[in-house]
C-alpha cells in the first residue's frame, strides 16, 4: 500500500472513535446547553440572592400539576392547584404524598416547567426534586418547594404551570442514580 | 499491508477461482459489488414482501389479517430493512463496481476490508430477521427507535436489534473508509479531483457522511443497550435522563443518513442523463459544490424532525430556515439536470426513463419536504401519513429508481449482454405507475388527518387507502419483473459494444463489455 493512502487510512481510522466518543459527548453536551439556555422546561437549584428580590413585582398564577408514572403507586397531589404569587418574591408551596403500599418504596419527581421560556426565570431555593424520598409503609409527607419567579418574566406570561412526574426508584442501583443526582445539580 | 497487494499482484493473469470459494474468499471489487448488489436485491424483495403485508391490512378498516402487534414489527422491520439492507448495501455495491473503472484503479484501497465489510451484512440482516421468531416477537416500535418505547417498553428481540445495528454500522464504516482511501489514493495520473466523474463524486461526499455519522448511531445503540441491561438512565427521566436526548442524537445521525440514501443517487442521474442526452452535462463544478453544500447542512438540520416535542421557537425559526436552505442547492441540481437536457438529442431508452422520472417525482418529494419544514405547517403534518408520503417519494421514485436506472445503465458492462428493452419499458412504467398510485394519495390522507403507524383507520379514509393498497400491490409484483429481466440478461442476450450507449463517456466505457475481472492493471492515459 502507498504511503499516502496510509495516511488517509490512519486519519480515517481515528475518526471513527472520535465520532463515537462525540455521540457519548452530546449526552453532557446536551444537559449543559440545557442549563445555559434555561430552554427544555428544566430548572437547576440556584442559590440565594437578594438580587431577585424586589418590591415593583405583578400577580402571576402559578400551577401546580401532578403526576405518576406508569406503575407508581402512591398518593402525588399539590396541596393547593393554583398560587397567586408576586414576582420577585420566594413563596413557599406544599405536595402531598402518601406510600399507599405495604413495603418501603423510594422516589424521585421529576420537574417540568410550562412555557418553556419560563423556565429560565424560576428560581428554586429548595425543592423535594433535588433528592430522593423514602417512604416507609403507609408514610405520608408534605414536601416543599421554595421558589421565586424573576421580575424579568415575560410580561405576555400570566400563567406558569410546574409540572412534577414521580418515579418509582426502590429497585435503582443507589450508585447509578447518586451519579444521576450529582449531574443533576 | 504490502504484502496483501503482493499477492493480488499475483493473481492478475488468473480469472475468478471456481466454485463457492470465489464468493467467500474474493477480494476483487467486481464481484464484491455483485455480491452487495445481489444481497440488496434480496432485502429489497423481503422487504418488500413486509410492505405487502402492511398494504394488505391497511386495504380496509377495520383489522383483517395481522394482529396490531405483529403490524408494528413489519412497519419497524420494513424502515430497517429497505434502508439499511436495501438501499444503503445497493449504493455501496454500485459504488464497488464503478469507483474503481471510473477513476482508473485496479481494485479498491483495501480489498480484504471489502471482504469483511460484505461478509458481515448477512449475518447482521439473520439476527435482525430471526426476532420475528423470538419470544416477544421483533422489534416494534419503528425504525426510529426511540427511547424509552424501545427499552423500558421494548421486547426482549430489541438486544439482538442493536446487535445488528453495530454489524450493520461496523460494515458501513469500512464500506466508506474503503472508497474514501480510494477515491484519495488511487486515481489514474490525470483524473483531478474536479475531473471526476459525479457518481466518484457523490460517493466520496456520502463516505465521508456515512464516516461521520455511523458511529453516533453505533453510541445510541450503546446508550440503549446500557440502558436496558446495565441500569443507566441516558433515556430514562426517573433516574435522570431525558428521551428527547435520544431524538436529538438519533437524528443527528439521522438527518445525514437520508442524504447518505440520496446523494449517489445525484451522482447516478447525472451520468445517465448526459449520455442519453448526448451533451455535456450543464454546470459540473456547481453540481459538485451543491452536492457539498447539502452534506454539510444536513449536520445543522436535524430538529426538524421533532418540531412537536417542544423545541424553543428561536430553534424552531433556525431548524425551519437551515432545512430550507437545502432547497437551495438541490434547485440547482434539479436546474442542471434539466439544463443538461434542454436542447439534447433525447432519446429514451429504460435507463433514462428512470432518470427523468426521479427528477420529476424527487422534485415532488422535495417539495413536500419544503412544506413540512415550514413549523406551522408541521404541527398539523407530523407524523401523519402526508410524512409517510414524503419520505417514501424521496426514496423509491428516488433513490431506488436511481439504482434500478444504474442497473439497466450499467448492466451491459457487467455481464456483456443487452438488457430486453421492451420488457425494461414495461418494467418502468408498472413501476412509475404503482408507484405514483401508492404515495401520491398518501398526500391526501396525511392532510385530511390520518396519523401513520397505526394497523387500522377511520372510515373517512377508506377509499384512498384501498387506492393505495392497489397501487402498492402493482409496484410490488413489478419488481418480479425486474428480478426476471436482470436474471435473463445474466444468462444471455444481444452483445453489448465496449462503449453500449452511444452518448456515454468515461473510463468504464473503455474496456471490454463485460468488463475483465482485472481492469486498468496499469494506469489508463487520461487527458
Amino acid at each position: 500500500m502507498k504511503k499516502d493512502a496510509k495516511k488517509t487510512l490512519i486519519k480515517l481510522v481515528v475518526a471513527v472513535p472520535l465520532m463515537f466518543a462525540f455521540g457519548f459527548a452530546l449526552v453532557p453536551l446536551y444537559d449543559v446547553f440545557c442549563e445555559v439556555t434555561g430552554i427544555n422546561g428544566k430548572v437547576f437549584q440556584s442559590e440565594h440572592s437578594e438580587d431577585l428580590i424586589t418590591d415593583d413585582g405583578r400577580t402571576i398564577a402559578i400551577q401546580f400539576i401532578s403526576t405518576n408514572n406508569e406503575n407508581m403507586p402512591w398518593t402525588f397531589k399539590p396541596s393547593e392547584q393554583v398560587m397567586k404569587i408576586e414576582t420577585g418574591k420566594y413563596h413557599g408551596a406544599t405536595f402531598y404524598v402518601k406510600n399507599t403500599t405495604n413495603r418501603k418504596m423510594t422516589a424521585q419527581a421529576v420537574p417540568s416547567v410550562a412555557p418553556s421560556n419560563a423556565a429560565a426565570h424560576l428560581k428554586k431555593l429548595e425543592c423535594f426534586c433535588f433528592e430522593q424520598q423514602e417512604l416507609m409503609p403507609g408514610e405520608e409527607a408534605l414536601l416543599p418547594v421554595k421558589l421565586l419567579v424573576s421580575n424579568e418574566l415575560p410580561s405576555n406570561i400570566k400563567n406558569i404551570i410546574l409540572s412534577y412526574t414521580i418515579f418509582d426508584i426502590t429497585d435503582y442501583d443507589d450508585e447509578v442514580l447518586a451519579h444521576h443526582q450529582i449531574e443533576a445539580e | 499491508m504490502s504484502a496483501v497487494i503482493e499477492n493480488h499482484h499475483d493473481d492478475h493473469h488468473h480469472g475468478p477461482a471456481k466454485g463457492i470459494t470465489r464468493w467467500l474468499y474474493t477480494t476483487n471489487h467486481k464481484d464484491i459489488g455483485t455480491l452487495y448488489l445481489w444481497f440488496s436485491f434480496a432485502m429489497f424483495l423481503i422487504g418488500g414482501a413486509m410492505a405487502m403485508v402492511i398494504r394488505a391490512e391497511l386495504f380496509q378498516p377495520g383489522m383483517q389479517i395481522v394482529e396490531p402487534e405483529f403490524y408494528n414489527q413489519m412497519i419497524t422491520l420494513h424502515g430497517l430493512i429497505m434502508i439499511f439492507g436495501g438501499v444503503m448495501p445497493a449504493f455501496v455495491g454500485l459504488a464497488n463496481w464503478l469507483v474503481p473503472m471510473m477513476i482508473g484503479a485496479p481494485d479498491m484501497a483495501l480489498p480484504r476490508m471489502n471482504n469483511l465489510s460484505f461478509w458481515i451484512l448477512p449475518f447482521a440482516f439473520f439476527i435482525l430477521l430471526s426476532s420475528l421468531f423470538m419470544e416477544g416477537g421483533a422489534p416494534n416500535f419503528g425504525w426510529t427507535f426511540y427511547a424509552p418505547l424501545s427499552t423500558t417498553y421494548a421486547p426482549p428481540s430489541v438486544t439482538f436489534f442493536i446487535f445488528s445495528v453495530h454489524i450493520m454500522g461496523a460494515s458501513s464504516i469500512m464500506g466508506s473508509i474503503n472508497v474514501v482511501v480510494t477515491i484519495m489514493n488511487m486515481r489514474a495520473p490525470g483524473v483531478d479531483l474536479m475531473k471526476m466523474p459525479l457518481f466518484v463524486w457523490s460517493w466520496l461526499i456520502t463516505a465521508y457522511l456515512l464516516i461521520a455519522v455511523m458511529p453516533v448511531l453505533a453510541g445510541a445503540v450503546t446508550m440503549m443497550l446500557m440502558d436496558i441491561h446495565f441500569g443507566t438512565s441516558f433515556f430514562n427521566a426517573a433516574g435522570g435522563g431525558d428521551p428527547v436526548l435520544f431524538q436529538h442524537i438519533f437524528w443527528f445521525f439521522g438527518h445525514p443518513e437520508v442524504y447518505i440514501m440520496i446523494l449517489p443517487a445525484f451522482g447516478i442521474v447525472s451520468h445517465i442523463i448526459e449520455t442519453f442526452s448526448r451533451k455535456q452535462l450543464f454546470g459540473y463544478s456547481s453540481m459538485v459544490w451543491a452536492m457539498l453544500s447539502i452534506a454539510i447542512l444536513s449536520f445543522v438540520v436535524w430538529a426538524h424532525h421533532m418540531f412537536t416535542v417542544g423545541l424553543p421557537l428561536a430553534a424552531e425559526i433556525f431548524f425551519m430556515w437551515a432545512t430550507m436552505l437545502i432547497a437551495v442547492p438541490t434547485g440547482v441540481k434539479v436546474f442542471n439536470w434539466v439544463a443538461t437536457m434542454f436542447r439534447g438529442s433525447l432519446t429514451f431508452e429504460t435507463p433514462m426513463l428512470f432518470a427523468i422520472s426521479f427528477v420529476v417525482l424527487f422534485t415532488i418529494g422535495g417539495l413536500s419536504g419544503l412544506m413540512l419544514a415550514i413549523v406551522p405547517a408541521d404541527f398539523q403534518y407530523h407524523d401523519t401519513y402526508f410524512v409517510v408520503a414524503h419520505f417514501h417519494y424521496v426514496l423509491v421514485p428516488g433513490a431506488i429508481f436511481s439504482i434500478m436506472a444504474a442497473v439497466y445503465y450499467w448492466i451491459p458492462k457487467w455481464c456483456g449482454n443487452m438488457y430486453d428493452e421492451r420488457l425494461g419499458k414495461l418494467h418502468f412504467w408498472l413501476s412509475f405507475i404503482g408507484v405514483n398510485v401508492t404515495f401520491f394519495p398518501q398526500h391526501f390522507i396525511g392532510l385530511a388527518g390520518m396519523p401513520r403507524r397505526y394497523p387500522d383507520y377511520s372510515l373517512i379514509f377508506a377509499d384512498w387507502n384501498m387506492v393505495s393498497s392497489v397501487g402498492a400491490f402493482l409496484f410490488g409484483f413489478s419488481q418480479l419483473l425486474f428480478l426476471f429481466i436482470v436474471i435473463k440478461t445474466v444468462m444471455g442476450g444481444k452483445k453489448a459494444t465496449d462503449q453500449v450507449w452511444d452518448g456515454a463517456k468515461g473510463l468504464e466505457w473503455t474496456v471490454a463489455s463485460p468488463a475483465p475481472y482485472h481492469t486498468f492493471s496499469t494506469p489508463p492515459k487520461v487527458d
